[in-house]
């Protein structure tokens, strides 16, 4: 359902069924031991997320949007409520749900780039050797790459090496790609790059993201549905479409007009809360 | 800043546009280097330098003291060296204490990489492996000899006893930090791809913490030789299976102080040969060519 599929053609193969989630996650708390105290990162979190949904976990550091897509990804489980993918529970971290990190060490140094491609497709018993190679070789053209092929890691820049990431989580095929602030890390140009490169990845295969980012200008590029956290721990402020916004109307009023609402909704509280202790002195 | 004095602004200057020259017309711009430069950049160079120049140091200043018996001369102790090697028994010790040496580590560091594998799988594992090695590690493997020789009798069976003692604790301890150093992004990342159990040991931490790994199986190797040889030199030999220890200990007895120093030369030969080639070219095809060490 939903899989990234190596066939050039533009459209899907076969429709998946748009009306049903494909994620859903109900009433989630998540919370992480430190040496001393158990923190609740977020609290009773709702969402659904849809067949080729560019969906956006948006919220300020803190708000415990990373913890939420580790729960996704299968590496801490809930204290209540469920995440379910197509259905089922999620109990362990699994290569149906291919995680791209922010940090560029993710890759497997001891492999070239092709092979931190195949690994995987490997390991998941979802491909044969061959099928793997040329699938791997697809997606490295996708994100120009192709000259780049035997190079080890260490030999690439910042960027290359999201860009090889986000090549080796698309050729598995996974039913949903987990992006952890993959951009981060990089200088605005390569920023301004890559996010244009995903857009064109997701129009030319239609599959289902789940991007984490702190940043209001990139949610409403990116996503097509943005969620809003609110700070500490971290509660559902709003779903908000972006359907409507890329890079080119960024400018436009309406585009502003968004940024602006999303950047009330999450610093509004602060104001009000610093003005209340000033009251209360 | 005083607000009385008038604030510096920088001058407002003139923009301009160029456009970027052809490469052509520019000229050199790399140059291959010189010979002697290049030579200078290989480290075996360098290094046999270094061995010419004790060699020179031992032979000068063993004429100067003139005392074979105490000292010999490097000259006498190559040609000693060459005599044992040709004609002597020295090849035949030196493969003898190579086997058992072998032997010895090939176990030691099989221990080692079962006792770390549980270790990073299961808390038991980590807390048995921690204690063993706090308790045995400080231990000298020549210490355990004496009831070796009570538990094995005299022979093989003693000396590979204790080079496992002398290899498993170094290396299990140099493999665990590795393993304990790898990021945390890259252990998602093997879970991610679904690698559990011995999998993700092998195919993901193993390479992962390889540079500790091969820094421990050099340590393990250092202290196999040196407890090799003092095995040796502790029990001597069984007929003709003595190594390079019994060989050093024979020629002491009957005062032939070259021969002495050939064993000793071997020992420092041999250790050289499977530093600069055996772990080098490990490392020059695995941590070098990964970019995880200079």
């Amino acid at each position: 359902m939903g899989a990234i599929r190596s066939s050039e053609s533009q459209a899907p193969e076969r429709q998946p069924d748009v009306s049903s989630p494909l994620l859903n996650v109900s009433g989630v708390t998540l919370q992480y031991k430190t040496k001393r105290q158990i923190v609740t990162a977020t609290y009773q979190v709702d969402f659904q997320v849809f067949p080729a949904d560019r969906f956006i976990l948006l919220g300020p550091s803190g708000c415990g949007k990373s913890t939420l897509l580790k729960g996704v990804g299968g590496f801490m489980s809930p204290v209540e409520g469920r995440i379910e993918l197509s259905g089922k529970t999620i109990e362990r971290p699994g290569p149906d749900r291919m995680m791209v990190f922010q940090e560029f060490d993710q890759l497997l140094p001891w492999k070239t780039v092709i092979e931190n491609i195949i690994f995987p497709m490997e390991t998941s018993g979802k491909y044969k050797r061959q099928e793997a190679i040329e699938q791997a070789e697809l997606f490295l053209a996708k994100v120009n790459l192709d000259k780049f092929r035997d190079a080890y890691p260490h030999m690439l820049s910042g960027g290359m090496k999201q860009r090889v990431a986000i090549a080796r989580g698309m050729a598995l095929g996974p039913t949903m790609l987990l992006m952890d602030e993959p951009f981060a890390a990089l200088d605005a140009l390569t920023r301004l790059k890559m996010q244009q490169e995903l857009l064109q990845l997701w129009d030319d295969f239609r599959f289902t993201v789940l991007f984490v980012t702190h940043s209001i200008q990139e949610a409403i590029i990116l996503g097509t549905r943005i969620l809003v956290l609110s700070p500490h721990p971290g509660q559902v402020r709003a779903e908000i479409n972006a359907h409507e916004f890329t890079h080119e109307n960024q400018t436009s009023a309406e585009f502003r007009a968004l940024q602006q609402r999303i950047h009330d909704m999450l610093f509004s509280e602060q104001v009000e809360q610093t003005r209340t202790a000033h009251h209360g002195e | 800043m005083a607000s009385s004095e008038p604030r510096l602004s920088p001058p407002v200057r003139e923009e301009f546009e160029r456009s970027p020259r052809a490469v052509g017309e520019i000229g050199e711009i790399s140059r291959s280097l010189s010979w002697w430069q290049r030579i200078k950049d290989i480290t075996l160079v360098r290094r046999l330098f270094i061995l010419a120049l004790l060699a020179g140091l031992w032979q000068g200043y063993t004429i100067w003291v003139h005392n074979p018996l105490l000292f010999p001369t490097f000259t006498a102790t190559i040609d000693a060296w060459w005599q044992a090697l040709v004609h002597g028994p020295l090849l035949l010790r030196a493969w003898n204490s190579i086997s058992t040496l072998l032997m010895g580590y090939a176990l030691g560091v099989a221990i080692a990489t079962v006792l770390t594998t549980l270790a990073v799988l299961t808390r038991f594992g980590a807390d048995f492996l921690g204690t063993l090695t706090a308790m045995f590690s400080p231990l000298p493997a020549i210490a355990l000899l004496p009831l070796a020789l009570l538990w094995f009798g005299l022979g093989k069976g003693s000396i590979i006893f204790v080079l496992i003692h002398a290899v498993l604790w170094a290396v299990a301890l140099n493999m665990l930090s590795g393993f304990v150093s790898v990021s945390e992004t890259l252990r998602m990342a093997g879970k991610n791809y679904g690698l559990t159990g011995w999998r993700y040991v092998t195919k993901l931490l193993m390479p992962a913490a390889f540079p500790s790994i091969l820094s421990g199986l050099k340590i393990g190797w250092m202290f196999a030789w040196r407890t090799e040889i003092a095995a040796e030199l502790v029990f001597g030999a069984t007929s003709s299976s003595g190594g390079i220890g019994w060989y050093i200990f024979e020629n002491r007895n009957e005062l032939e102080t070259a021969a002495v120093f050939a064993g000793l030369l071997t020992v420092i030969v041999i250790g050289l040969l499977v530093e600069g080639i055996v772990f080098r070219t490990i490392e020059v095809h695995t941590v070098r060519k990964w970019g995880m060490q200079r």
